[in-house]
């Protein structure tokens, strides 16, 4: 297991999973599968998979940990950034067709509706994180500061599922369903930080690859 | 086996049905696989198979009316495949799939309350009660979709007229048929069932306000609200209840399922305004299906000069 998660062809064959959701849309664009609401097929599928990836991203860490497999970390950054890669999609179904692309019309919409708020500051959170991806800006922004900034992706989940429960009028099982797998991720990281916090030992391992742990 | 003819008359679907119509139902019917054993059987297994078609008795024929709008009718395919009817599930393809099974012969609707004469209507009554008109509506969604769809029906105020209204009356309420067994999936869509929606007296009584038995004239359509709705072209498309069981006058306002499940959003009204929007997003515009861009939403969904008189001088916005 830890040697083909370690091997070069891991990465391949998570990126061509990763781009399966596009595949499946292109797929049913070309077969003109797109319900009677294509606009709305496009903004549900692209909306759904950029908090797949987030909850993906953001399930690394703890399996790392509980399975006792810390080469997961190569997945991080590829799955963080199909989730920039879908919401940017998802961004676009917005303001191409219900706002014509009138970024000022956007922008009223987006000062207005708290449902588009929040949509709307998960996406501007989640593109520092998408530039400071790289290995070049962990060196310049330093490990520690570097983790800061990325610990954004917490609080653009969440966004995200409010975002989402905000959109539906009365079946609320799907973001209910984000919501309490989103919540154990996060208090997964709180009970994590508060056992370490009592097991100084284990925090010094931490320290000594800070980017690596978030 | 909605509108059965009980004349002999064998008129096939085609004497009855604009070709354009007939034609996009024989595709609808081949994506369900039927045509194929149709073609081979011929007309007669044909029409045992497929959805009834009103059959053409003189009181069945359908009249144009000045009540119908001159714009693209939306396809077939569309309007029976995008449904809002939470009975048979909360996402818009549910119904097409859930509601197939569901049964709407016999049937009979109940009207009773503050009237002289209160007294149950079969299906067969109400198809025969007066000419049936066919009226092309727009039909607006508070989602900001919206259709135009030819609705076959009449108005409403036939049947409030025959059973008499009491003075007392002031309020229509109608409530929908709802089964746990037949609508399984209706437990998981966060709203109290039998559904329920009401109008004002005046506005039931409004000319606009059809009561239709068909759309696109094929009457199993069980996923846009057979055998029997409510069609109220100014209001969004909430208010428009389908698959009715009852229908009752009454003096207060009665309660209504949106309503009732989040006040600040639906009020009793409902009348579609560009202007007041959803606490959650605006109502200036929708999305025609097939379009890809918005448009403009219409005071009272474009029919202004006929209902706007129902409302004079009230507050639209508190009266949402």
């Amino acid at each position: 297991m830890r040697k083909s998660l370690s091997s070069k062809w891991a990465k391949v064959v998570v990126f061509a999973l990763s781009t399966w959701p596009l595949l499946f849309i292109i797929w049913r664009t070309v077969r003109g599968e797109l319900t009677a609401n294509p606009v709305e097929f496009y903004q549900h599928q692209t909306g759904d998979w950029t908090l797949r990836f987030l909850v993906f991203a953001l399930c690394i860490t703890p399996f790392r940990k509980i399975l006792g497999l810390p080469e997961l970390i190569r997945f991080r950054r590829m799955l963080g950034l199909f989730a920039f890669f879908y919401v940017c999609l998802h961004f676009l179904t917005y303001l191409g067709p219900d706002q014509s692309f009138s970024f000022s019309g956007m922008l009223q919409d987006v000062a207005k509706r708290p449902f588009i708020t929040v949509g709307f500051a998960a996406f501007v959170l989640l593109i520092p994180l998408a530039i400071t991806s790289t290995a070049g800006w962990i060196r310049r922004l330093g490990g520690k500061r570097w983790q800061m900034l990325h610990r954004a992706i917490y609080v653009a989940a969440v966004l995200g599922v409010v975002h989402y429960y905000w959109l539906v009028k009365s079946d609320i099982r799907k973001p209910a369903f984000y919501g309490v797998v989103v919540g154990i991720l996060l208090a997964w990281r709180i009970w994590s930080w508060t056992a370490k916090k009592k097991e100084p030992a284990t925090a010094t391992v931490r320290q000594a690859h800070p980017a690596r742990s978030a | 086996m909605l509108i059965k003819s009980k004349s002999g008359s064998e008129l096939t679907q085609a004497d009855v049905t604009p070709k354009d119509l007939y034609l996009n139902r024989r595709r609808f019917l081949q994506g369900l696989g039927i045509a194929g054993a149709a073609a081979v059987a011929g007309e007669r297994l044909y029409s045992a198979f497929a959805p009834e078609i009103v059959q053409a008795g003189t009181k069945l024929t359908t009249v144009k009316t000045a009540y119908t709008v001159d714009e693209k009718i939306s396809s077939m395919n569309d309007v029976t495949h995008y449904n809002n009817f939470y009975e048979f599930g909360a996402d818009k393809g549910d119904p097409a799939k859930n509601a197939q099974k569901f049964r709407t012969s016999p049937w009979t609707v109940s009207v009773e309350g503050e009237i002289k004469t209160p007294r149950k209507f079969s299906m067969d009554e109400i198809v025969k009660l007066a000419p049936l008109e066919e009226r092309i509506y727009r039909h607006r969604c508070v989602e900001r979709w919206s259709i135009v769809v030819p609705w076959i029906g009449y108005s409403l105020s036939t049947i409030l007229k025959l059973v008499e209204p009491t003075p007392k009356a002031k309020y229509v309420a109608f409530q929908s048929f709802f089964d746990h067994n037949e609508m399984p999936d209706a437990k998981y869509t966060g709203l109290d069932y039998p559904y329920v929606e009401g109008l004002r007296l005046d506005e039931a009584m409004h000319p606009l306000t059809l009561l239709s038995v068909v759309a696109y004239a094929v009457t199993k359509t069980n996923q846009d609200g057979a055998p029997v709705r409510m069609v109220i072209p100014w209001k969004y498309g909430y208010k428009s209840i389908k698959s009715i069981v009852k229908i009752k006058l009454q003096g207060s306002e009665p309660p209504t399922t949106w309503n009732r499940q989040a006040p600040t959003e639906y009020g009793f009204y409902s009348n579609v305004n560009p202007n007041v929007d959803h606490p959650r997003w605006s109502q200036a515009t929708e999305r025609r299906l097939g379009d890809i861009f918005m448009r403009k939403t219409l005071m009272f969904n474009g029919y202004a000069d006929q209902v706007a008189s129902l409302y004079a001088g009230m507050d639209l916005k508190k009266f949402h």
